[in-house]
């Protein structure tokens, strides 16, 4: 547990990561991700619980874990005058056995950019830095707290065949991240937590079969007419978000078949359809949506955007 | 022993290549003593008839008060606020390392100014006498002083704003500090608080061991050695490192 004065910022988080794997620490804003990340980086003591990463203290034994683990903060941490080529050179000063800085940077793609002073990097950029610098000791642990924020598509690919690359190396990736798909794709486990307590944990495909399949979502025209819709399918359909609609049926093809049918008959357009396997945006929608309900007024000052669901979150960023 | 050498290299690259930082720590110290020294307008001492001679022993006292506390406070600030200090807590380098770095790039930004300083001075008829190791004291007991002074600002405070406090220090300090104006030249008041402030402390100590016949009052080295030993142990005891 975590405080700041009367606020449980992480409350009774309990995982591990095995060795060599990747862990998608993933929530809205204002969920205690990264302090949770930082009580194991050892930036925070914990209030209360046990906190161990490679079977040590982060705080009593800094002095033997800091060789071992890579950290990206997620923002800031270098230098504003320095260059990519002399931060990573200075940092592979401080370990035993660095990875060659050279070679580093070409595979955070920053060569062409390695004389250019932090300042005038561009966002993408300086993640991509932070992430190499995070990986210049060879750590055998690396912490990573969104590592693809602020990052262009053709960065954040970058950023996620680096990562993967390490899982092959051995690395143990924690990483936090807001962002659906990255967890979907990168990692081997999913921790989803919200106001500091774990809400659902499993591997992306655990996650996306853990709820209930009797539904079908689709996606059309906003402000349909549900009821009508209810009663030609005979089963609830609510529009759960503007042009976002849910079919408490199991997907069988005669429903599906009414629902399409339907929606010729009013010569509306489908955008999608998705049937039995969830989407790991949908269960975390559905997670933090419960979550929220429950408990919307134990903690005070939070981040209330963060609850409106990912593609609120998204568009902000 | 390498992590040390390279965190060196990199705050003298990093302190040397800000424009402004060597405006404060070289620029400004030898503009004024040449300025002052061939343009006779300020005040003088009773029986001091060369600029020069009182000028330069306050303009060392200066450089020193411009890298310990205003070069050394604004960079620790900034790399404060921009969480570099945060970061370099996650790696083996250590505090102690870094602190090292740090003591050993302002002594050596002082080597460099005194290098220009001083021969400048002396082409300028500066005469003193060679009574150096009481002086190098005074610089060492000095820069702790202001590098206690400037740190302080730096751990407790936002990066910009210790940049414009320590820059207002600054100014107060040099008027106040027997630098450039003789402390008899200040109303009586003035010059009894000026005393007990590091800077004017600074300025007697290396006036009295650069001067030939004379020496700094015990008040002087009383005060400077205060400075020397409270300004950092108060940065030590509430600096934040994130």
């Amino acid at each position: 547990m975590v405080r700041y004065g009367d606020v449980a910022a992480v409350d009774g988080l309990t995982f591990s990561v095995p060795r060599g794997s990747i862990l998608a620490l993933l929530g809205p804003n204002g969920a205690g991700k990264t302090t949770t990340v930082e009580a194991l980086e050892g930036y925070r003591r914990p209030d209360g619980g046990t906190v161990r990463v490679l079977g040590l203290d982060p705080r009593r034994d800094r002095g033997s874990l800091t060789p071992r683990i890579g950290v990206m903060l997620q923002e800031g941490g270098v230098y504003t005058g320095i260059r990519p080529a002399e931060v990573l050179s200075l940092f592979a000063s401080y370990y035993d056995d660095p990875a060659d800085p050279d070679e580093l940077v070409g595979r955070v793609g920053l060569h062409d950019r390695r004389r250019t002073t932090w300042r005038h990097l561009s966002g993408g950029e300086k993640q991509r830095l932070s992430l190499a610098l995070a990986l210049v000791g060879r750590p055998e642990v690396a912490f990573l707290d969104e590592p693809t924020a602020g990052v262009d598509p053709e960065g954040r690919q970058l950023i996620r065949s680096v990562v993967a690359a390490l899982r092959d190396d051995g690395v143990t990736v924690l990483l936090t991240t807001h962002d659906l798909d990255e967890a979907e794709r990168l990692a081997d486990h999913v921790v989803i937590i919200d106001h500091g307590r774990i809400l659902a944990s499993g591997t992306p495909a655990e996650l996306m079969q853990s709820g209930t399949s009797e539904e079908i979502r689709f996606g059309a025209p906003a402000g349909l007419d549900v009821r009508a819709l209810t009663a030609r399918l005979g089963a609830a359909t609510e529009e759960v978000a503007p042009g976002e609609y849910r079919v408490g049926a199991a997907p069988t093809p005669a429903t599906v078949a009414a629902l399409t049918a339907w929606l010729a008959e009013h010569d509306l357009p489908l955008a999608d359809l998705r049937a039995g396997r969830q989407r790991l945006e949908d269960v975390f929608l559905r997670l933090t949506a419960e979550q929220g309900s429950a408990a919307t007024d134990d903690v005070e000052g939070r981040d209330r955007a963060g609850r409106r669901g990912a593609r609120g979150r998204r568009a902000r960023r | 022993m390498r992590a040390l050498r390279a965190q060196l290299r990199a705050e003298l690259v990093l302190s040397l290549r800000q424009g402004e930082q060597l405006l404060v720590s070289l620029g400004i110290p030898f503009g004024l003593l040449v300025f002052f020294s061939l343009v006779d307008v300020l005040p003088l001492p009773d029986g001091v008839d060369d600029p020069v001679q009182f000028l330069a022993p306050g303009i060392l006292a200066l450089a020193v008060m411009s890298v310990a506390m205003v070069s050394l406070g604004i960079g620790t600030g900034f790399e404060r606020e921009y969480r570099v200090l945060k970061r370099l807590g996650s790696t083996p380098l250590g505090r102690p390392r870094l602190v090292a770095a740090k003591i050993a790039m302002v002594l050596a930004i002082e080597a460099l100014q005194i290098a220009i300083l001083v021969p400048t001075a002396l082409a300028l008829g500066w005469d003193p006498s060679p009574t150096t190791p009481l002086a190098l004291v005074g610089v060492v007991a000095g820069t702790a002083a202001f590098a206690g002074i400037g740190l302080l600002m730096a751990g407790s405070l936002r990066g910009p704003l210790t940049l414009a406090l320590a820059n207002a220090v600054y100014l107060v300090l040099l008027l106040l500090g027997d630098m450039i104006i003789p402390l008899e030249d200040l109303p009586a008041t003035l010059a009894t608080i000026a005393e007990l402030l590091p800077a004017a402390a600074l300025s007697e100590v290396l006036r009295g061991a650069l001067t030939e016949g004379q020496s700094a009052g015990a008040q002087a080295w009383l005060v400077l050695v205060a400075w020397a030993v409270a300004a950092p142990v108060a940065a030590a005891s509430t600096f934040r490192w994130d």
